[in-house]
């Protein structure tokens, strides 16, 4: 893999680790990023890993464009000389897949959508060969999913699912943009799952939501009083479907602020995955579960 | 003792310098969209230059206030009236406690700054009074102000320049047929040569959606692409892309055909390609765009990026000398 260096103006270096989008690209974008952290480089002012790509803001009064693109470059060798290992969290997001609240949205939106005979889980499900929706849900709360990106709006995750590149799920976004995404659907688009933080227009299929807030600006809500976002990239997700008597006693849950979510540590190794991922998987949903 | 807001104008919002630090989670550094405006108003009534005023969009709001004070107003043309009176914008003027501003109509540029001895005092969010409404941050409860809000003050030092003002020839606006330079890249090899050429030459126009988060731009030739095979990941549109952060200034064309030009409350990132990035310099002229003004991109190199930051750093400083 050669990354490719860019200008973003006179105030940002771009790096595109791949075109494409692989969980070895998203690993060496998150390598990358720590290492300019870590070197805490004067002039450097906000460190953004996207999910095969990444971003570095800087203050050129202090630093010469020129020499910060330098100084990147001689870091990438010894970022891929690093074990592709991490120390993180398996999360457990419950998702009421079909409910009322996004299928309400999408029926608004069917002239803006590819299938207008269809729901965006209908669609989808179709599109990537399942027989039923029931299968697709399957597929997609089965394997566990990498956080691979936090953005495009107040702390919105990209997932990116820990399976064979022939068992991604792939969706088109709609053919034009909505202008409204109720808080908290679990979308796709392309290759990545999102859960929209907050409400607001999205491109993304609508699968189903969470009743489990991700972004509190008053930092009210227990687990987010540290901080208002509550996604980093490295995070592992694990889906769980839901009813809607769970949505409804999990909502309760958050409304009392009683809501904890099930949170492990886990230790991912990227060779162990490439050389067992079914293993792998099953081995984080051990973790997760085992107590 | 705070001001009292009668009525709001279009889409006044309180604005500071922005809360730099938080984009990698999706939350944009935000802050005044003309920030020599936004300093130069701070400048005249005695305040640090990041202290947060009132972001004026085509129109102003109409304000009591219940406390003495010093206001500036700076940017667009938006003549401030004190009690019916019109008086002179850029220039630090005496109010006392009871008198009522309003604005004339705006003659010139988008967005005015109005700054009050004392800033704006609401609280911080992530270290700035910012209004983020996507996020529900900074301002009053996260949003534009509205009628029957009150703005409290700071505590003045008591260095406003009553009767100060800052002559045209200290002023940065855009001309008449606006040029913004933009530095090509990105994904500039995305489109053909012929594509690129043509759309530094040809006028583009403001579109009606420019507001804080971006600018758009019609009239020109669609982009002509370079034909790939999608990456995986990407999507099959031409101009889709893997999702990758998205810098401030950069000029994203989705499907080739009309470009926005992302500001200050930026997504932070997304799966459409840029052509390159409009350079810092350039960035307060854009905030005072309005609808429809044409508008042409032109090509510069880094030096050229760096040396136009110099002078716009330089102006401020001349601004500063003129003040002190």
């Amino acid at each position: 893999m050669t990354s490719r260096y860019t200008f973003g103006g006179d105030e940002h270096v771009f790096v595109e680790v791949s075109e494409e989008m692989s969980l070895e690209a998203f690993f060496t974008t998150l390598s990358m990023t720590n290492a300019v952290r870590d070197a805490k480089i004067d002039g450097v002012t906000e460190i953004c890993p996207a999910n095969a790509s990444f971003q570095i803001k800087f203050d050129p009064d202090v630093i010469h464009p020129d020499a910060l693109m330098d100084k990147l470059k001689s870091m990438e060798t010894t970022a891929a000389k690093q074990e592709p290992k991490l120390t993180t969290r398996i999360i457990e997001i419950p998702v009421y897949y079909q409910d009322p609240w996004t299928h309400e949205t999408l029926m608004r939106f069917r002239e803006r959508h590819q299938d207008p005979e269809a729901t965006d889980i209908e669609y989808a499900a179709r599109i990537n060969g399942y027989d039923s929706v029931e299968a697709f849900i399957a597929a997609h709360s089965g394997a566990p999913w990498f956080v691979s990106m936090v953005g495009f709006v107040s702390g919105l995750p990209f997932l990116y699912q820990m399976v064979e590149r022939e068992r991604q799920i792939q969706v088109p976004k709609y053919l034009r943009p909505r202008t409204d995404t109720p808080k908290l659907t679990v979308g796709y688009g392309g290759c990545f799952s999102c859960v929209y933080s907050v409400r607001g227009a999205g491109g993304y299929q609508m699968f189903g939501v969470t009743p489990m807030p991700i972004y509190d600006p008053e930092q009210k809500t227990g687990y987010l009083k540290d901080f208002m976002v509550f996604f980093k990239p490295g995070d592992i997700v694990k889906w769980k479907p839901i009813d809607r008597a769970e949505y409804d006693r999990c909502l309760a849950e958050v409304e009392a602020n009683t809501y904890a979510p099930r949170i492990r540590e886990v230790v991912f190794s990227l060779d162990a995955f490439n050389a067992d991922i079914n293993g792998t998987n099953a081995k984080l949903e051990e973790a997760l579960y085992a107590d | 003792m705070p001001i009292n807001v009668i009525t709001s104008g279009f889409a006044t919002t309180i604005q500071d310098l922005g809360r730099p630090g938080y984009y990698h989670l999706g939350i944009p550094m935000g802050g005044a969209m003309d920030r020599f405006a936004m300093r130069c108003a701070n400048m005249l009534v005695g305040n640090d230059e990041g202290a947060a005023g009132l972001e004026c969009v085509f129109m102003g709001p109409e304000l009591e206030f219940t406390q003495d004070c010093t206001f500036a107003v700076t940017g667009g043309d938006l003549p401030p009236k004190l009690d019916g009176e019109v008086l002179e914008s850029w220039t630090a003027i005496a109010v006392k406690a009871g008198q009522k501003l309003s604005f004339d109509y705006l003659r010139s540029g988008a967005r005015a700054y109005l700054a009050f001895s004392g800033g704006i005092d609401t609280p911080l969010d992530l270290g700035s009074r910012s209004t983020y409404p996507i996020g529900a941050l900074g301002g009053i409860d996260g949003r534009a102000v509205q009628p029957g809000d009150t703005l409290p003050l700071g505590m003045a030092d008591g260095t406003a320049k009553t009767g100060a003002h800052i002559p045209e020839k200290l002023r940065r606006m855009p001309a008449q047929e606006t040029e913004l330079r933009v530095l090509p890249g990105l994904y500039w090899h995305r489109i053909t040569e012929a594509s690129g050429t043509r759309f530094f030459e040809e006028t583009w126009k403001v579109a009606s959606e420019a507001d804080r988060m971006g600018y758009r731009f019609k009239g020109g030739t669609p982009l002509e692409f370079v034909d790939r095979e999608p990456p995986f990941g990407a999507g099959s549109d031409p101009s889709n892309i893997t999702d990758a952060c998205y810098p401030y200034g950069s000029v994203q064309v989705p499907s080739g055909t009309e470009p926005i030009i992302l500001h200050r409350d930026a997504v932070s990132g997304g799966g459409y390609f840029m052509i390159g990035t409009v350079i810092s310099a350039d960035m307060d002229l854009i905030g005072q765009l309005q609808p429809n003004v044409p508008t042409r991109f032109v090509k510069v190199d880094m030096d050229t990026a760096l040396a136009a930051r110099k002078e716009r750093a330089s102006a401020l400083d001349a601004v500063r000398a003129h003040l002190a």
